[in-house]
């Protein structure tokens, strides 16, 4: 559950474009003047053209994200020439990127139907670039012990003969569901009521948060049901057992109130925006190319979670060892 | 008690009063106990007030590069700090390992002594050793970035305050608003102005740190002696000279001492900013949290507390010889020379000097990479003592928060949310019209209605009985301490490191394993926010019971009183005020933590505030429950100190290092 060895250099991912940044600064102030005396006055910068050759990659906070982000932004930068800037960001203020210019890439995209509403069929400023391989799972989920030692649990029908099991300070009378970031996809309020189930949703608040506490309830033998999903690199370390809710089928979740269904799987998927996928070149091409496994991001998180490798690190044993897999995405010219 | 006088007679129980607040108790708990349910104002998630921010939200999304507001003001701004930002940095990373720690330390020789000088350089050298050499620069560029401009305007609008009645009566209540304005709550809207990365950072920091330097100026300028004022104009001295000749020269202890407090702010804040894609030690802090390693965001916690102790001894040491050379000034003042000119005159050796060494060390390493070989982390170590205790102390730390939770934090909060609004309201206005005066009172309900048009009731109760048991167990713990470290000098050594660490590492170090310990629970904030707090408690508890005439303990010693005896009956009566002020400022310190509870678990306008940070589709919430949230603090600081009596003492307070 620990990792003593984990890296201290983590953080100097962003070195690498310290000195990118000063010049890019001075590109900036450039074209600041010359908007200045086009149309006398400073726009936000945010939609003018970017010096050629740099890719601005939105990081969301999550590691199996980060392992297709490294990967791509070694692929670019090495094999491609490109200058990447990577800007850690949450994932509904990484699409508002698309709009201000900020962001050229989202590389791990869960659903989010309404943000593709707004940004790819309303404002267009963004597309879809095909999926990233990856399939994404969200569900409910128990640590094994307790699958083990109730075995009838990990069916949803039951929960509500548990209910007692998974009181806690913050959930009175009813039994606790654990969720997680408040950006995370999720239906969960919802289904405690469509399904009438005995619970309160309970907001952890930060991923962090969700998997201490399923660290804990490991360690410590204590209940807990939990909005969690995968790839996620805290199943390399910890077994956690999926409880089946009402099988997804098509349109049942089509009304945020209404759902009464599990999550379906998820294709993920990678977005661009709209100039990155018009200007973006032959870094364009590679982020459409790219595709690769659960087990391929599994292994790259893994690296860079307990493993003690930073993130740049981790890629690049990825690349030097799977050069069949990656060798297709990079463009022909 | 009656034996010696307390110092305000305005909070001094008078008989009768006692009586009078039993009965206005009895007949509050009658209301709840025949209305409870009614006239609640349960939680909409679709308030109108959310609506309207977060249709200002879309507006400003549309016309970002149209109105002229944004281009020629907004843009202007965000561009400027840019180009600000952008050149500290590469001054700062242009020095090379080697140079920065030179400029620094000689630095920190000139303004402060050859012994700062050497924990400066030592305390450098440890941002490499640590392995967070770029990221402590990168957190450096823009902490002196914010000050810098913090300064630039601070000071004039500190003169402008201290001259001026009428500008001192719009300022302060903008102050305290920023003052309590959670950090997190800016970021919002500092994005939706400003987009992402640095100069959004920077002009967060700013609006958070801004507020010591005008009032701490302000409070220096106006503590001048008008005699002395007096004497220059009579003299022949105009306005101008008399501000930049005597004044400027005589409040230069509080101007440094301003700046202290400036850098200390700024660097507690550019480091949340790393969730708006600010660089440096933040970034590491927040990458460790997604990990799950405490160990890893130790270091980088480690590497602030340096740096914020480091920065601190430097300008603290520089104000107490700005002391000095002030009664030195003053002669050469009287004498009619320029002021302090003369007193640094003999420094321009060791300025010569220290710039020497800059130049030397810059040449020798113009941007050289910090040697890999030397290294050193805590990570190993923090995370198997951390470790060990999440998996050891949680039976204890479990039970306890069960008992606290059931025994006073459900029931409190049950009172709250299911009272009718307008018993909440007529509690507030007894409690103010009796501890702090009509106009407090007024003051306070209005606030409470403003939370209700915000359409955060609900919510509002909900922090606001997690803030009450947080601030009660605060000053517990602060008075205990506070009265310990009083008491004996070895316990005042022990503690001082440990709470300028408590006040100066980023809560999000500490987060974890509390919420390993007390589960993502409403405890699991009560808890950060008590360690978040209590510093400042048993500072101004310490000082108030050291203040504590000695006559006065002496008298009462001779008259035979046993030391329990000392303090019950002379030494905390007196310190009252003290008290007072520490239990004020203790409520501020919850409420700025209010938000990062939300992060663990304990809901209510605190993840509303995080939920419309994250989501588009709540920044409307987000935003009303950031402005509940400064309600709340308005409510409960008039409450409790009543208007006026806090400002000119609790710009002193919040100093790392007593």
């Amino acid at each position: 559950m620990r990792q003593p060895e984990a890296s201290r250099s983590e953080g100097t991912r962003s070195v690498t474009s310290r000195s990118e940044r000063g010049r890019s600064a001075a590109a900036a102030a450039v074209v600041a003047v010359l908007t200045l005396t086009a149309c006398g006055g400073v726009t936000s910068g945010a939609g003018d053209e970017k010096a050629k050759g740099t890719v601005n990659i939105a990081i969301n906070a999550w590691v199996g994200y980060e392992a297709n982000a490294a990967v791509i932004t070694h692929l670019l930068e090495e094999e491609l020439g490109y200058t990447v800037e990577e800007k850690s960001l949450k994932e509904e203020v990484a699409w508002q990127g698309f709009e201000t210019g900020e962001v050229d890439v989202i590389v791990e995209n869960w659903g989010h139907d309404d943000l593709k509403k707004t940004y790819i069929d309303e404002k267009k400023v963004a597309v879809t670039v095909g999926p990233t391989g990856n399939q994404g799972v969200i569900g409910w989920y128990v640590p094994q012990w307790m699958a083990d030692k109730y075995p009838d649990i990990t069916d949803g029908a039951n929960l509500n003969r548990y209910a007692d099991l998974f009181k806690t300070s913050e959930s009175g009378d009813k039994g606790q569901l654990l969720d997680g970031d408040p950006s995370f996809v999720t239906n969960d309020e919802a289904l405690v009521t469509n399904l009438n189930l005995n619970y309160k949703v309970v907001y952890s608040g930060s991923e962090a948060a969700l998997i201490k506490a399923a660290q804990q309830a490991t360690a410590q033998q204590k209940p807990l049901l939990f909005y969690f999903y995968e790839p996620q690199w805290l199943f390399s370390q910890e077994k956690y057992v999926r409880v089946k809710l009402p099988a997804w089928t098509e349109g049942c979740d089509a009304d945020p109130a209404k759902v009464n269904c599990d999550y379906p799987d998820y294709v993920l998927d990678k977005i661009a925006s709209k100039k990155f996928q018009d200007t973006g070149g032959d870094a364009y091409t590679l982020v459409k190319n790219f595709s690769w496994t659960n087990e391929d991001q599994n292994l790259v998180a893994d690296y860079i979670t307990n493993q003690g490798m930073s993130a740049d690190d981790a890629a690049a044993k990825w690349v030097k060892e799977h050069e069949s897999t990656w060798k297709p995405w990079i463009p022909a010219s | 008690m009656t034996a010696i006088p307390a110092p305000s007679s305005r909070i001094a129980w008078r008989p009768g009063r006692g009586t009078l607040f039993a009965a206005f108790v009895v007949l509050l708990i009658a209301g709840y106990a025949l209305l409870r349910g009614r006239a609640t104002l349960p939680h909409d998630g679709d308030a109108g007030a959310f609506r309207v921010f977060t249709g200002l939200r879309d507006w400003v999304d549309d016309n970002r590069d149209v109105n002229p507001v944004f281009l020629f003001v907004v843009n202007y701004l965000r561009f400027g700090v840019s180009l600000l930002v952008g050149g500290v940095q590469s001054l700062l990373t242009g020095l090379g390992w080697v140079g920065l720690t030179a400029v620094a330390g000689a630095l920190a020789g000139v303004l402060a002594g050859w012994r700062i000088a050497v924990l400066t350089g030592a305390g450098f050298l440890s941002f490499g050793v640590l392995g967070l050499w770029e990221e402590s620069v990168d957190t450096l560029s823009l902490t002196l970035s914010a000050v810098l401009l913090a300064v630039l305007i601070g000071l004039p609008l500190g003169v402008l305050s201290a001259r001026s009645d009428a500008v001192r009566a719009v300022l302060d209540p903008v102050l305290d608003v920023m003052q309590i304005m959670p950090a997190f709550a800016y970021l919002a809207p500092m994005t939706l102005l400003f987009l992402i990365g640095e100069p959004a950072s920077v002009l967060a920091t700013l609006i958070y740190a801004i507020p010591p330097a005008i009032r701490i100026s302000a409070l220096g300028l106006r503590g001048v002696s008008a005699t002395t004022v007096e004497a220059a104009t009579s003299i022949g001295a105009t306005r101008w000279q008399v501000l930049r000749g005597v004044q400027l020269p005589m409040a230069r202890r509080a101007i440094v001492l301003a700046v202290n407090q400036t850098i200390m702010m700024a660097l507690s804040m550019v480091v949340v900013t790393a969730l708006i894609d600010a660089p440096g030690l933040g970034q590491v802090i927040i990458r460790a949290l997604e990990r799950v390693n405490v160990g890893l965001a130790f270091d980088a916690g480690v590497a602030i507390v340096v740096m914020a102790i480091v920065l601190d001894r430097i300008t603290s040491r520089a104000a107490d010889r700005a002391d000095t050379t002030h009664h030195q000034a003053r002669r050469v003042a009287d004498q009619g020379g320029a002021a302090w000119r003369g007193a640094l005159g003999g420094r321009r050796l060791s300025w010569a000097l220290a710039a020497l060494t800059a130049l030397a060390g810059a040449l020798v390493n113009g941007g050289g990479e910090f040697p890999e070989a030397v290294r050193w982390s805590f990570a190993p170590a923090v995370n198997d003592v951390v470790g060990w205790i999440e998996l050891h102390l949680y039976p204890v730390t479990d039970a306890i928060k069960n008992v606290l939770t059931a025994g006073v934090l459900n029931p409190l909060q049950q009172v709250l949310t299911e009272s009718p609004f307008w018993l909440v309201m007529a509690a507030v206005l007894g409690v103010g019209l009796m501890v702090s005066g009509v106009r407090a009172a007024l003051v306070a309900v209005g606030a409470l209605t403003g939370i209700a048009l915000l359409g955060l009731w609900q919510h509002a109760m909900e922090t606001l009985a997690t803030v009450l048991l947080a601030t009660v167990l605060t000053l517990l713990a602060g008075v205990a301490l506070g009265v310990w470290t009083a008491r004996s000098d070895l316990a005042g050594r022990v503690l001082r490191p440990v709470l300028d660490a408590a006040q100066t590492m980023p809560s999000f170090v500490y987060l974890l394993p509390a919420v390993a310990l007390f589960g993502a629970s409403r405890f699991t904030a009560i808890a950060a926010s008590v360690i978040y707090a209590v510093p400042p408690v048993v500072r101004l508890v310490e000082r108030g019971i050291r203040d504590v005439p000695d006559t006065v303990v002496e008298a009462a010693a001779s008259a035979g009183s046993t030391p329990a005896q000392l303090l019950r009956k002379v030494q905390l009566p007196v310190a009252r005020p003290a008290l007072l002020l520490a239990a004020n400022q203790g409520i501020v310190m919850v409420l700025a933590m209010v938000v990062v509870g939300g992060l663990v678990g304990a809901g209510a306008l605190g993840y509303d505030v995080v939920a419309g940070f994250a989501q588009r589709s709540d920044f409307g919430k987000g935003f009303a429950a950031g402005l509940a949230i400064v309600l709340l603090g308005v409510l409960l600081d008039r409450l409790t100190q009543g208007a006026g009596r806090r400002r000119d003492t609790a710009v002193t307070t919040v100093t790392p290092t007593a």
